[in-house]
Order: C-alpha cells, then sequence, then structure tokens
C-alpha cells in the first residue's frame, strides 16, 4: 500500500472528478438542497396550484 | 478505520471486491423491479387513485351532498337520524367529513361501479374504511373523485384516521354494500 | 486561541470548546428522552385496551408531547453533539466559532420549552404535525421555530468547522468517512429547516391572526419536506454512528471508500424526495410526481442503505476475521462481543432498522400499497422501528462509548448496561411489530378508543387487533423500562461515576480502545465477506416476501380508479 502513500500537494491533477465532487461539502451542501427543492417542493407547489375549480 | 481519512490518497479507483459488485448489481436490480411495480399496477391493476381533484368551497359541496342524499333517501341509520342515501349505480356519489360525522350514509351496490366525492367541512380527516382498509386523506376545500366499485357486500364502517380534535375517536360513518 | 486537552483513551486532541457544548447537547437529549419516553408509556398505557389510562384530552395531549420530545428534541440535540464531534474532534481541529454552537444550544432549549410549555397548557393538542386548520397558540409554532433556527446555527458551525480544517490543514486527503456521514445529515438538515421555515414562519403568523388561510394541501407537502426529512437526518447520523462504531471496536476499515461514500452521495440527491411517502393518498396530486418523489428516484436511495446494510456488518466481519476469526461462514459473528453494550446495540440497531423499518418503510411508501395502511397504526409501527430501535439504539449505543470516553468516567451500572439493549431493543422492536399487526387490521394512529363507546355508530375491530394493542402495550412498557435504564446509568456515571483509570481493562469496559494504525489493511483479498453477503441474501429475501405479499392484499380490496 505503500506506493500510494504520497499526499504532496500539488498532484492533485490526478485526483479522479468524482472523489473531488465528493471532497467539496459546499457543493454538495448545493446539490443537496436544490434537488429536492425543484423536484419535490417546486414541481408539487406547481401541482397543487393547477388543480382546477370544481366545475 | 472509518474514523480516519482514507489511507490511500486517491481511494476512487480501488478496486472493489468481488461480492459487493455483486450486491449493488442485484440491489440496483431490485430497485428497478420496485420502481416499475407503481406504473405497472397503474395499466394491469385495480387499485389506483384517480388523482382526480377540483378545489370547491365547502358550502357548495355541502350543498351536492344534500341535494344527493334528498333525491335517493332510502332510510335512516338505525335510530342516529342521519340518512341513508342509495344513488343508481354509475353515479357521482358525495360523502362529506365533519367535526364529527361522516355524512351520510351510503347504500351501494356490489359490482357496481360510482364516482365517490369525498370533501371536508372543517379540518383534515381521514376516510378509513374497514374492514377493506382503504385508506384517503381528505381535505377541506378539495373535492376528492375516485371510481369505487365495492368487490365485497355487507356493513361497512368509514373510521376518521387522521387526527381532528377532541372527537376524533367518535367520527364513524357507514357504508352499506348490498347485492343485487 | 482554542485550547486542547488530550484524551487518555483515544489520543484525540479535543478542543475544550467543543468538548463543552458535545456534553452540554448529549445531556439535553438524554433529558429529553426521559420526558418524552415518560409521555410514550402513558400513550402505550393508554392504548393498551385492558388499561386505557388517560382520558381523552389528557391522552392527545401527551400523544403531541411525545412526538416533539423525542423525535425532535431528543434526536436533534444529540445530532448535534454528534456534528460537533466528527468534526472538530475527529478532523482535530478547533470548534469553527464555539459561540454561534451556544447559539444554537440556547435556541433549541429555549425552543423546546416554548413549545412544551404551549403543549402542556393544553391549548396545543395538535400533534407535532400541527396540520392546519387546527390552530395551536401562537408560542407553539415560535417554539418549533426557534428551535429549528438553533439547528440550523449548529449545520452552520459544522460546516465552518469542515471549512477551517481544511483550510489549516489538520488533515490529509478527504475527511473520514464518519465526518462524510455526518456531512450527508448536516446536508439533509439544511433543507429540512428551509423547507420548515417556508411553512411554519406563515403558519406561526396565520396562528396571530396576520394571514386569513392556510392551504390544507399546500401545507402538507411542503410540511413534510421538514417531518420526513428530519428523519432522513436520522438514517444519515445513525449510519455514521454505525461506521464508527465498527472502526472504534474493531478498528474495522471501510470495505470501499468509493462505495460507502456513493452510498452517502445517493442519500444527499435522493432521500429528501421520500417526503412524498406522506402525500400519497392525497387529492390532486399526479402519479408521475407521487411514483417519481416516492421512489427516492428509481429507488436510489433504497440502493445506497442496501449497500450500507451490507457495508457496515462487512467491514465488521473483515476486522473480525482479520483477527483470526475465520471458520465457517459466522464464527466472527458467534465470538463477537454480545456483552458489550456498544457492539450490542450496534447489531441490533443495524439489523432491527433493516427489517422492521427499512423493509416496512419502502413497502408502503409504494404509491398504491400506501392506500392499506396510511394513518393506520402501521404508521407509528414502522417508525418505530426506524428511529426508536434504529436511530436511538445506534445513539444509545454510541453513548455508551462517548460518555465514558468523553467525561473520563466509569459506567456506574456496567452489569445493567450489558442488559440494556437487548431489553430496550426487544421491547420495542416487538411494540413495532405490534403496531403493525394492529394497523394491518385498519386500527387507526393517533386514536384514543377503538371500541368507539361514546360514537354514534361503532366499527367493531376484530378480537385480533384488540389482542395486538395489548400486546403492544406490554411490548412498549418493556422497551420503555429498557430507554430508562439507559437514562440511569448515563445521568449516574455522568454526576457519580468512578473517575476512570487511565488504561482501561481491555475487554471489560464498555469502551474499548481503539485499535490505531495496527489494523488497518489495504489488500482486497482480505476483504471477502462471505458471512455478510448471506445475510444480505436473508435480508433481500424477507424483503422481497412481504412486498409482493402486500401486492397481494392490496389486489384483493375494492376496485379504486
Ligand atoms: C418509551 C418508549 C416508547 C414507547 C412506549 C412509545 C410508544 C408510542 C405509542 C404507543 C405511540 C402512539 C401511536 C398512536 O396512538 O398513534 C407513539 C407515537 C410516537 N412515537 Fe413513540 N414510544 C416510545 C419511544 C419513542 C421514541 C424514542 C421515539 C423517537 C425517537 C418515538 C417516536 C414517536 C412518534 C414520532 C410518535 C407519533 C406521534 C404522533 O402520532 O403524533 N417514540 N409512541
Ligand atoms: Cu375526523
Ligand atoms: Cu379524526
Amino acid at each position: 500500500m505503500s506506493e500510494h502513500d504520497s499526499t504532496h500537494a500539488g498532484d492533485g491533477g490526478s485526483i479522479p472528478f468524482m472523489q473531488k465532487l465528493l471532497d467539496s461539502p459546499f457543493i454538495l451542501l448545493f446539490i443537496g438542497v436544490a434537488m429536492p427543492t425543484v423536484i419535490y417542493i417546486i414541481w408539487g407547489v406547481m401541482e397543487i396550484v393547477s388543480i382546477p375549480v370544481a366545475p | 478505520m472509518a474514523i480516519f481519512p482514507p489511507t490511500k490518497r486517491v481511494w476512487w479507483n480501488e478496486p472493489v471486491e468481488k461480492s459487493e459488485v455483486l450486491w449493488i448489481f442485484i440491489a440496483l436490480i431490485w430497485a428497478l423491479v420496485m420502481f416499475f411495480m407503481m406504473p405497472y399496477w397503474h395499466i394491469n391493476g385495480s387499485q389506483n387513485l384517480s388523482n382526480e381533484a377540483y378545489r370547491i368551497r365547502p358550502e357548495v359541496f355541502a350543498k351536492r351532498t344534500e341535494e344527493m342524499a334528498a333525491k335517493y333517501k332510502v332510510g335512516e341509520e338505525g335510530d342516529t337520524g342521519v340518512p341513508v342515501v342509495r344513488p343508481p349505480a354509475g353515479s357521482d356519489v358525495y360523502m362529506l367529513g365533519r367535526l364529527w360525522e361522516w355524512w351520510p350514509v351510503l347504500e351501494l351496490e356490489k359490482g357496481q361501479s360510482y364516482r365517490l366525492h369525498l370533501s371536508s367541512m372543517d379540518w383534515m380527516h381521514g376516510f378509513s374504511l374497514q374492514p377493506e382498509n382503504i385508506n384517503l386523506e381528505i381535505h377541506p376545500g378539495y373535492d376528492m373523485v375516485l371510481t369505487v366499485t365495492p368487490t365485497s357486500s355487507g356493513e361497512f364502517s368509514v373510521v376518521c384516521n387522521e387526527f381532528c380534535g377532541i372527537g376524533h375517536h367518535t367520527m364513524v360513518g357507514k357504508i352499506h354494500v348490498v347485492d343485487k | 486561541m482554542a485550547q486542547f486537552r488530550t484524551c487518555p483513551d483515544t489520543g484525540f486532541a479535543i478542543d475544550l470548546a467543543a468538548d463543552k457544548l458535545i456534553k452540554w447537547n448529549a445531556v439535553t437529549a438524554v433529558v429529553f428522552l426521559l420526558v418524552g419516553g415518560l409521555f410514550g408509556i402513558l400513550v402505550a398505557l393508554t392504548r393498551w385496551p385492558a388499561v386505557h389510562l388517560l382520558d381523552a384530552d389528557l391522552f392527545y395531549l401527551a400523544l403531541t408531547a411525545h412526538g416533539l420530545d423525542v423525535l425532535l428534541v431528543w434526536i436533534i440535540f444529540f445530532e448535534m453533539a454528534l456534528l460537533y464531534f466528527t468534526s472538530s474532534i475527529l478532523l482535530k481541529t478547533r470548534l469553527a466559532a464555539p459561540w454561534l454552537g451556544w447559539v444554537q444550544y440556547t435556541l433549541m432549549l429555549v425552543g423546546a420549552l416554548i413549545t412544551n410549555v404551549a403543549v402542556l397548557q393544553g391549548e396545543s393538542s395538535v400533534m407535532f404535525t400541527s396540520y392546519v386548520p387546527m390552530m395551536a397558540a401562537p408560542h407553539f409554532y415560535l417554539g418549533v421555530i426557534l428551535f429549528a433556527v438553533g439547528a440550523l446555527m449548529g449545520c452552520v458551525v459544522f460546516f465552518s468547522t469542515l471549512y477551517i480544517a481544511k483550510r489549516d490543514k489538520t488533515y490529509e486527503g478527504s475527511i473520514p468517512l464518519v465526518t462524510f456521514g455526518a456531512m450527508t445529515a448536516a446536508i439533509i438538515a439544511v433543507f429540512t429547516i428551509l423547507a420548515g421555515a417556508v411553512i411554519l414562519i406563515p403558519t406561526f403568523f396565520w396562528s396571530l391572526g396576520f394571514i386569513g388561510n392556510i392551504d390544507t394541501l399546500m401545507y402538507r407537502v411542503i410540511w413534510w419536506g421538514l417531518g420526513h426529512s428530519s428523519q432522513q437526518i436520522n438514517v444519515a447520523a445513525q449510519i455514521a454512528c454505525w461506521y464508527a462504531i465498527a472502526a472504534i471496536l474493531f478498528g474495522a476499515k471501510p470495505l470501499s471508500e468509493k462505495v460507502s461514500r456513493t452510498a452517502f452521495l445517493f442519500y444527499i440527491l435522493f432521500l429528501q424526495l421520500a417526503s412524498a411517502h406522506h402525500i400519497l393518498v392525497d387529492p390532486g396530486i399526479s402519479s408521475e410526481w407521487k411514483i417519481f418523489n416516492t421512489s427516492y428516484a428509481l429507488y436510489l436511495a433504497v440502493l445506497g442503505s442496501m449497500l450500507h446494510g451490507l457495508t457496515v456488518p462487512g467491514a465488521v466481519e473483515a476486522a473480525l476475521r482479520k483477527k483470526g476469526y475465520n471458520r465457517g461462514l459466522f464464527e466472527w459473528l458467534r465470538k463477537a462481543p454480545w456483552g458489550n453494550p456498544v457492539f450490542a446495540g450496534f447489531a441490533l440497531s443495524v439489523v432491527l432498522f433493516g427489517f422492521l423499518g427499512g423493509i416496512t418503510g419502502v413497502m408502503m411508501g409504494t404509491e398504491q400499497l400506501n392506500i392499506i395502511i396510511h394513518n393506520t397504526l402501521y404508521v407509528p409501527g414502522h417508525f418505530h422501528g426506524t428511529v426508536v430501535v434504529g436511530t436511538t439504539l445506534a445513539f444509545m449505543a454510541m453513548a455508551y462509548w462517548l460518555v465514558p470516553v468523553l467525561w473520563q468516567k466509569e459506567l456506574v451500572f456496567p452489569g445493567l448496561a450489558k442488559w440494556q439493549p437487548y431489553l430496550f431493543g426487544l421491547g420495542m422492536g416487538l411494540a413495532s411489530i405490534f403496531m403493525m399487526g394492529a394497523g394491518t387490521l385498519g386500527v387507526p394512529r393517533r386514536h384514543w378508543d377503538i371500541s368507539f363507546a361514546d360514537a354514534m355508530m361503532v366499527h367493531e375491530f376484530p378480537a385480533a387487533a384488540y389482542m395486538m394493542m395489548g400486546l403492544a402495550g406490554i411490548s412498549g412498557v418493556i422497551g420503555g423500562i429498557g430507554g430508562g435504564i439507559f437514562i440511569l446509568n448515563m445521568v449516574s456515571t455522568i454526576l457519580f461515576g468512578k473517575a476512570k483509570v487511565p488504561a482501561p481493562a481491555a475487554e471489560e469496559a464498555p469502551a474499548a480502545p481503539i485499535g490505531g494504525a495496527a489494523t488497518e489493511y489495504g489488500s482486497a483479498s482480505t476483504l471477502e465477506v462471505p458471512g455478510t453477503f448471506v445475510l444480505a441474501l436473508v435480508f433481500l429475501t424477507a424483503f422481497v416476501l412481504y412486498y409482493f405479499v402486500n401486492w397481494k392484499y392490496l389486489a384483493s380490496v375494492w376496485g379504486m380508479s
């Protein structure tokens, strides 16, 4: 396991995109709030306001 | 260890053990099966909510319910004074919830379909048809419409199962289903 | 400048400010567990038909208080302690802005007290869901709002601490998995609290008379963005505890950082959509919305849970096999420290959460299947399987380790501690099963009298339903006693515990020492976990069977379209 143990700054270029994403709390915070806000709340509210008035 | 940072700097490229990969695969299949069961049931199942609904003022809903009750009344439920109403098969049938009763009592025919309208006059109520165990959330201001087809006959109760204040546990209504 | 002390058990440098906040939040949590638990026992004794303890108005009052004090106050205070622990201590950094931590603590405490007062005054027996247009006293909503703002401040402190730890390079590479899990919880918490603000602030003004009317459907949809997501905070926090306990007890390393973190990512993305579980039989909302949201987008969050379900016990198996418990499929399991409450609580939490909480939750979150259980006692049965024998038990297990370590005291009743997780887990587990059984027979939730003695019309529930209610009552009381023993042990330990001898006696002490770097290994070939895989297949079989049994049951009820 020793060959990967170097942790120098500066060679961050080799870190895969997904790992970088998972290491970014604020990006995750943003998508974690945006997803349910759009899919659950905004879509849900649109459903409610589009309920027609009884004939 | 999970309480320390990962030992490898680039952990994303670590190989994943075979049985773990297999489990991911199995779990994914199961997830998809469960997902597609819902649309499948909409096509091939007989128990789906129509999600047809309208905004309606409680007074208007009450008026429609009373008109139906007056027109098709066939008797009263015991000594409660609540009318028993037998609307024709296929027609629009109304039941309203209010503190703390379901009104009126309905008499339906087994095997026939009805357009059932449900709404509340005041607070939230829970339409819980027993012993079938069909449970719906009843809102004031919304007319919920679904087509029901009783498949068994006898006396059914509508218990309120959404907490609606101190009389909640006394809120019971009835639906009779008769054979033709 | 922040001051640190070195923990004699773990070698961690502990920021004194964080230390103090963790302790206060944890203690307050336990006190509210006591209060809420007592209300729970009163409720259970009332729903036990042969006892029927409280009058109707007191029952609804006690039920409101029970829901609020255990679900909101106990759980969220303990989560604040976890957020500070997993950020400041695990990242070996000072806590960012301890003063804001005290704002968090004060607001939450004041909010909890105000709401409790409102409920006890008797004008706010509206249940913790407080559906409009049933109105509580204005300070009921105010208390909840203050509590939520406090919790939001706790999240701000957490994220700021992550930020300064990274800036100051107090750790190398990525944050620990446990911290990542706590971060998942914190992210979900932010959404939860924002949704709560959107609906509760207008409701507060409505109760003051400034707003005329709040749409009931709008209220329910947005409120459940708060109500259900807050349960997802618990799931994420509890799984972080599972990983932490596996690491602390056995030096267990995650089978794969990649898989475990991806599973948490699925939570961040999708878990909160499941708030739709509560809206499946409401009028006027399309099936497209219902299906997509209730399934967490193709059940990807359930996939996440099933991954944790494999990797958590798998990590334990791998670690124990590494220690030589290698015979057969299950030697590692048989030789596990079942007498250590940290382990027993952890193991019961994993198993009971999966079988009682998880399977039933997915079943009843299915659009059509919800029709046959909505608002019946099945629902409380389900969530006592999640939030009680899952989350609460995981937090108890964590506390058995954390409290002796932070306070540096010996447990006062180690003998009781051995039994407590079993008593609580099995008592509440059975209560949960019997409530679900009664719900399947149609018994409503939040209901004072299923014999309808004062009602104009009567429904007769089958005798089996009464039997289930009786059994649920008995098991609830047993579980309640189990909960009481936990609180007794924690409070006595904190108040009267003997100071710990610095080098803990290895196996006996519930706070097993951390294995440290010696138990780390990286070769994939050591990570085969056949025992766990078999257990996972057992779980899946139960899941599939139970799921389709319910479709069969649904197919037998009246036609609806
Ligand atoms: C002392 C042990 C406990 C007992 C005996 C107990 C028992 C009960 C009972 C009988 C109900 C009433 C169900 C109904 O009538 O609808 C209930 C509701 C509830 N319990 Fe517990 N419980 C306990 C602990 C907990 C814990 C630790 C939590 C959460 C962490 C919890 C969360 C809830 C919630 C959220 C409700 C629903 C309240 C409502 O419907 O508004 N309980 N509990
Ligand atoms: Cu009602
Ligand atoms: Cu009710």
